[in-house]
């Protein structure tokens, strides 16, 4: 959690000396159900996001420097420098990327738990998918036709409803006649519960049980969390819709100190481990700008490289302003 | 060497591949116990089960992305979409997720998916159903769009799409499905991205692909009668585009005619027309013409569908009019 929250807060400050450019969107506030949900999944299970991506990306194994490095938009950036913040992705990790079309994500992620189906036993052993959204992702046509799929075909598949309570400037209620996001499983008869995304501990249980139904049970999944984001939709949103007196609670209600001072209140952690650990994840940020920085950009001439994966016949390989026919 | 149909060559081939592979699956609404709203999945149920022969609910954009996912872990899905026109409602997974995350994602995560529709006019279906819109995807680096004109070739590219590691747009005509044609059993392989001389000749190309090349090959026959040699491009593939063998048999012709089912303003003649301007302009006795598909979503009647369509009336004024044009007379 404290890395989390050391790397957006360094996202930001890059995102505002224009090192990183795009739209960046941030975990902060969310570090709980990050680490809850990141910490339920198993090596082997796919994990398919939404454009919020930075801090599971982290948490799933991802080098910190190689995702700096993709936000920078430099070659040795887990996509190569050519997704950005919103399109993180790493086979190695089974992070099957970050996807910037709201909903977008909901039927691939759909089609990797039809394939683990295709391929393995419903068991302890099989895989499953994760797939995350935001509660604004509700509404989306893609959501309803996904869940009705996995729900028709029993796939092994947990979607997760971030539920921040707002996408970009409208609130829940606002966007949603079932305001009670997770009780929409009952139209596809899928198990749905909500629960305290302040709390890793409470949702990497609820997400241990909900994986555990998808490959045990071949039943799909959907989660809540709730929790807030602490700050606007992107870095450059102020987030002015929010009242004063909204962000005295935010700040309250923030998850990094308050998971911090249980840890310390139980014993589990002193005053002095809680500061190093904070000192850590700061120098592993200030190593992974360095990386960053010292990361190549890519060159023009790399611009088709990844345009096919199976070479074509004439495909155009052509820069603006070059003749297209030469013979 | 047999002589079958286009239908039956894809069923053939789509049985071969499930054979063959069994990694490849079909994906669709009401494919499997109603065997395909055009016949061609026919008994596929029956032979590989309802794991690899899926019903699908209506929900296009629902499933085409699943096809996608499944292609990320390894599988090589076989979409169908009734017709091109309920595509569009897939359109986000085709055009955002599909051509997109092999490049997006730095070139880590190839999309071996096919996703096979019908499309075509002049079936009396009014202006929702009759829609030559090919052009939309072919608009889109990333995509692989192939349209085969005859039994052998829709053979040979659907097995070379559903081999192909990137995702291809498979291009059937309603209007084609019965057309019969001799088909090798084990026929030379058709890459994507080639075209082929349909016709050969000498006096003024006709450039098309899918239907069109039916049509222009029998105006081309027609006119080999007056004297006048008309050669026939079938592209192929509508991505990528075949530029080299259109502009060759320009600059040996003089002359171009593009035959398109889809509309002109922006269609895949405008692209056609611009190509050969610049690839053979020193050699052309006129400029390039165009037949296209009227600029009007399509009526039901049958005489306004009639004339909102291309065909071989159409065609055969307009070669006429190119040579005229040139000095070269055609008796009419
Ligand atoms: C199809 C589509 N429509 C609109 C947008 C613009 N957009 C980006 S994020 C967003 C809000 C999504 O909110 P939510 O699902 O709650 O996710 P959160 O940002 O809260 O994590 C919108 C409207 C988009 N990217 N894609």
């Amino acid at each position: 959690m404290a890395l989390i929250r050391a790397f957006e807060l360094r996202a930001q400050e890059m995102y505002q000396r224009a090192k990183i450019g795009g739209y960046c969107h941030l975990n902060l506030g969310e570090e709980a159900t990050v680490v809850g949900l990141m910490s339920a999944l198993r090596a082997k299970d796919y994990l398919f996001a939404n454009y919020r991506v930075h801090g599971y990306a982290i948490t799933r194994g991802l080098d910190p420097g190689e995702v700096m490095a993709e936000l920078f938009g430099r070659t040795d950036g887990v996509s190569g420098g050519w997704g950005g913040s919103m399109h993180l992705f790493d086979e190695g990790v089974r992070l099957m990327g970050g996807y910037g079309i709201v909903g977008g994500q909901l039927p691939p992620a759909t089609g990797a738990a039809l394939a683990i189906d295709y391929e393995q036993k419903a068991d302890d052993k099989s895989d499953a998918v994760m797939c995350l959204l935001g509660d604004g992702t509700t509404a989306i046509g893609a959501f309803h036709e996904s869940l009705n799929i996995a729900g028709l075909w029993n796939l092994p598949i947990v979607y997760v409803i971030i539920n921040n309570g707002l996408g970009m400037g409208t609130t829940v209620d606002a966007s949603s006649a079932e305001p009670d996001l997770y009780k929409r499983g009952a139209a596809y008869r899928i198990p749905s519960t909500r629960v305290d995304g302040n709390d890793p501990d409470t949702v990497r249980k609820a997400a241990e049980k909900a994986l555990k139904s998808a490959r045990e049970d071949r039943r799909p999944y959907l989660l809540e969390t709730t929790s807030e984001r602490l700050k606007g939709h992107s870095v450059v949103d102020p987030a002015k819709y929010r009242t004063d007196e909204e962000n005295k609670e935010l700040k309250e209600n923030d998850p990094v100190p308050l998971y911090r001072s249980t840890l310390i209140k139980s014993r589990a952690m002193t005053k002095k481990q809680a500061q190093e650990i904070d000192d850590e994840a700061e120098r592993i940020v200030d190593d992974a700008v360095a990386f960053a920085d010292k990361s190549p950009s890519p060159k023009p001439e790399q611009l088709f490289d990844n345009d096919y994966s199976t070479a074509v016949a004439g495909a155009p390989k052509q820069m603006p302003g070059d003749p297209l026919i030469t013979f | 060497m047999a002589v079958i149909s286009y239908r039956q060559a894809l069923h053939d081939t789509l049985r071969a591949e499930m054979t063959r592979d069994e990694k490849v699956l079909l994906l669709g609404e009401e494919i499997g116990k109603f065997e395909g709203s055009y016949k061609i999945t026919a008994g596929l149920l029956d032979e590989f089960g309802p794991k690899r022969v899926r019903d699908t609910p209506i929900a296009e954009n629902g499933f085409a992305g699943v096809g996608i996912g499944a292609a990320m872990l390894g599988l090589r899905p076989v979409v169908e979409f009734m017709t091109l026109n309920f595509s569009v409602l897939a359109f986000d997974q085709i055009v955002n997720h599909a051509s997109k995350i092999y490049t997006m994602f730095g070139g880590q995560t190839a999309i071996p998916i096919v996703f096979r529709t019908p499309g075509g006019g002049g079936q009396q279906l009014g202006a929702t159903h009759s829609q030559n819109i090919e052009v939309w995807y072919a608009h889109l680096p990333g995509l692989k769009v192939v349209a085969p004109s005859n039994p052998a070739d829709a053979k040979a590219l659907l097995t070379t799409s559903i081999r192909d590691n990137d995702p291809v747009l498979f291009l059937e005509n309603l209007g084609l499905y019965n057309t019969k044609g001799e088909v090798p059993d084990d026929g030379p392989e058709v890459p994507i991205g080639r075209a082929a001389v349909a016709r050969e000749g000498t006096d003024l190309t006709v450039i098309a692909y899918s239907r069109g090349v039916n049509v222009a090959v029998g105006v081309a026959d027609e006119l080999a009668k007056d004297g006048v040699s008309v050669e026939v491009i079938d592209l192929r593939s509508l991505r990528p585009l075949d530029r080299e063998t259109f502009c060759k048999s320009v600059r040996k012709t003089t002359r171009a005619v593009v035959m398109e089912d889809d509309w002109l303003s922006y269609g895949v003649g405008a692209e056609i027309a611009a190509s050969v301007q610049e690839g053979a302009f020193d050699y052309l006795d006129a400029p390039v013409r165009r037949v296209a598909a009227a600029e009007i979503s399509l009526p039901y009647a049958k005489p306004l569908e009639s004339a909102a369509l291309p065909g071989a009336d159409a065609l055969r004024k307009v070669i006429r009019e190119q040579l005229d044009a040139t000095g070269m007379r055609s008796k009419s």
